[in-house]
């Protein structure tokens, strides 16, 4: 779908938690047209510090409306807590690869494992895999339990939900790959299994690894420093492989930020 | 009102381009690519480069250090895909060319002698990312390396030449000069400065090649300088780079001594600018009563 500079309205900018907000802009045209696992560039604001645009996976996709879900990490972020509703974001998107689900005939257990922010994205996934009659599973790990997000979005939506925090203060004790392993254990071949994932690397590699180590398909949402987030700079690769010489280099923002966990080198 | 400039043989129709690396035909679809006065495109290489390790951009104050490593597909690629690929763009494009030494030059310039949709050929003397044959020095970090290399690229065709200078050197109106009587048509200041960024908590670089080119406002007011200095010993006309993000930007440019303008990082932040930028250039014009954009150049009172 074609990729579009827009100025969107700001209909809130809610603060969720310590470091946590959600934003939901109007924008009818990116309601219809982004697809779970794409993404938008913002400009957080107007001044020229900070100066490049921030990327956010959508978070969820409503009527005319689209959501994002961010963590306050540096100045562009600060700056994007500080805006307020009612005024006009500068926008490009959407942005990306998407992720790939199934069509509604051939149903299927997905798995998706979010470490901390790394949620965000998946929400508008699970809730599309849901409509598509999969069975749905969400596991989210993060450090403690102020730090896990969206419960309340996800559980209504026919997903299984699952927490783990590392020191147990929530859910399961542990990380979120061990919760993953169980519940592979549990499942059948049939239907079909297929992990989505997304947040912290050492994170990722393991999910890549143990659906390798099962022969199931896995996707995974990366993230890079990014300038142009279009695939002009060539400022975001992540190392691939390529059969005749080893390696090769993707733009996260143009050949991803979806890619085959299979086809990353960790 | 004539916004019009000559570069060599070139002929813009308005003194705005966009910088090597900083744009490409994924914009199309978020600006009108065909107002612009040229494109030059992102320097490519006799052979494929891969490019630097990630990290290769990170934010600064008013700024951003890249460290990408000239990543490119090399030439045979260029000439066969890239530019049969751009049948809707109608502005002089601009390849822009760096070889390891002089003999690549040479080839790279010969070959794309031949591609007619080629209108001019940047030469980039200038990448802080790469090294240059076993120098392991930029060449527009010396004056005879500088006059060697445009000669040679010079003698070998008939295009419009730009050298693109490296702002890390101690007096650039050496090198500058050095360009010229290489027979240079113009030059360009400028590339990126060297910096370099540090994260305290992991007490390491930022970047992973460590250092990288810093580009953006932050470096505005050091282009100018250079500028301005280049065009009281140099008589081509100079195209002004660095940190221009509006209109206001290229017109100081173009008062310390700029024919011409070209716009990088700026793209990414807005598409759109490079538009903007024209509009605004006309209106400032209109707004003083001038007619010719020509009339502007070095016109900076003492
Ligand atoms: C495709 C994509 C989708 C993303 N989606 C979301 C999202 O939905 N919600 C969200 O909160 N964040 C998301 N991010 C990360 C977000 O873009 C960064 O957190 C943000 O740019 C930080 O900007 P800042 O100025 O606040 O921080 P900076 O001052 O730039 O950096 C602060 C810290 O954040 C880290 N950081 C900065 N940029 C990135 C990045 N691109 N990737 C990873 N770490 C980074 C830095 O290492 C540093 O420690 C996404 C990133 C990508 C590439
Ligand atoms: C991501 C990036 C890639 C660049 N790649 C090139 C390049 O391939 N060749 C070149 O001559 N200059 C390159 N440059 C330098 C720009 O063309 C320009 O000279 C510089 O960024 C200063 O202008 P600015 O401040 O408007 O960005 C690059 C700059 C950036 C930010
Ligand atoms: S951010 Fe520029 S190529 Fe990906």
């Amino acid at each position: 779908m074609a990729i579009k500079q827009l100025k969107a309205r700001i209909l809130e900018n809610k603060k969720l938690s310590q470091d946590f907000y959600k934003m939901r802009i109007k924008s009818l045209y990116l309601a219809r047209n982004i697809k779970p696992g794409q993404f938008i560039e913002v400009r957080c604001s107007e001044s020229l510090d900070p100066l490049l645009r921030r990327p956010f996976s959508v978070h969820r996709i409503l009527k005319d409306s689209i959501e994002i879900l961010y963590e306050v990490l540096g100045k562009g972020t600060k700056a994007l807590s500080q805006r307020k509703s009612g005024e006009l974001l500068d926008v490009i998107g959407p942005l990306g690869s998407r992720f790939t689900l199934n069509t509604k005939r051939y149903p299927l257990n997905a798995i998706l494992t979010a470490g901390g922010i790394g949620i965000a994205p998946l929400v508008a996934l699970a809730e599309e895999s849901a409509k598509r009659g999969n069975k749905t599973y969400v596991i989210i790990g993060a450090k403690t339990r102020s730090r896990i997000l969206c419960e309340t979005e996800i559980t209504p939506r026919g997903c299984d939900l699952m927490v783990s925090t590392e020191d147990g203060s929530k859910g399961y004790k542990g990380l979120a790959t061990d919760v993953l392993k169980d519940l592979l254990s549990t499942l059948n071949s049939k239907p079909p299994t297929i992990i989505y994932a997304c947040g912290p690397t050492a994170m990722l590699k393991t999910v890549a690894h143990i659906a390798k180590e099962r022969k199931i398909s896995c996707q995974v949402l990366l993230e890079e420093y990014m300038a142009c987030g279009i695939g002009v700079c060539l400022g975001c690769p992540v190392k691939v492989k390529n059969g005749t010489s080893g390696y090769e280099y993707k733009m996260v923002c143009k050949d991803g930020p979806v890619f085959n966990a299979r086809e990353v080198i960790w | 009102m004539n916004l019009a400039v000559k570069i060599g043989r070139l002929r813009l129709k308005n003194p705005v381009m966009v910088a090597s690396g900083t744009f490409g035909t994924e914009y199309a679809e978020l600006v009108n690519i065909n107002s612009l006065g040229a494109i030059v495109m992102k320097t490519i290489t006799l052979r494929p480069r891969s490019g630097n390790s990630p990290p290769r951009i990170v934010e600064t104050a008013s700024g951003m250090l890249n460290s990408i490593g000239l990543e490119n597909k090399g030439l045979d690629d260029f000439i066969e895909n890239k530019i049969p690929s751009l049948t809707k763009v109608e502005v002089p494009l601009i390849a822009s060319i760096a070889g390891n030494d002089e003999k690549e030059f040479v080839q790279l310039a010969k070959r794309l002698t031949k591609i007619r949709r080629i209108a001019a050929l940047e030469l980039n003397l200038s990448c802080p990312n790469i090294k240059y044959g076993a120098r392991k020095e930029l060449i527009a970090h010396d004056e005879k390396e500088t006059y060697r290399i445009v000669k040679s690229v010079r003698n070998a065709t008939g295009l419009t030449l730009i050298a693109k200078l490296s702002p890390n050197v101690t007096d650039i109106t050496k090198i500058a000069k050095a360009a010229e009587d290489g027979g240079a048509d113009s030059i360009s200041l400028t590339n990126t400065f060297l910096g370099l960024a540090v994260d305290i908590e992991a007490r390491k670089p930022r970047l992973g090649n460590i250092t990288g080119g810093l580009s953006g406002p932050a470096i505005k007011p050091l282009a100018l300088r250079m500028v301005w200095e280049a065009h009281k010993k140099v008589s081509i006309p100079i195209i002004g780079i660095g940190g221009i993000m509006d209109y206001k930007d290229a017109i100081e440019f173009i008062l310390c001594g700029a024919s011409a303008i070209q716009i990088g990082m700026a793209n990414f932040v807005n598409p759109k600018v490079s538009t903007e930028v024209i509009d605004g250039i006309k209106k400032y014009l209109t707004k003083n009563k001038i007619d010719n954009m020509n009339m502007v150049v070095g016109g900076l009172k003492s």
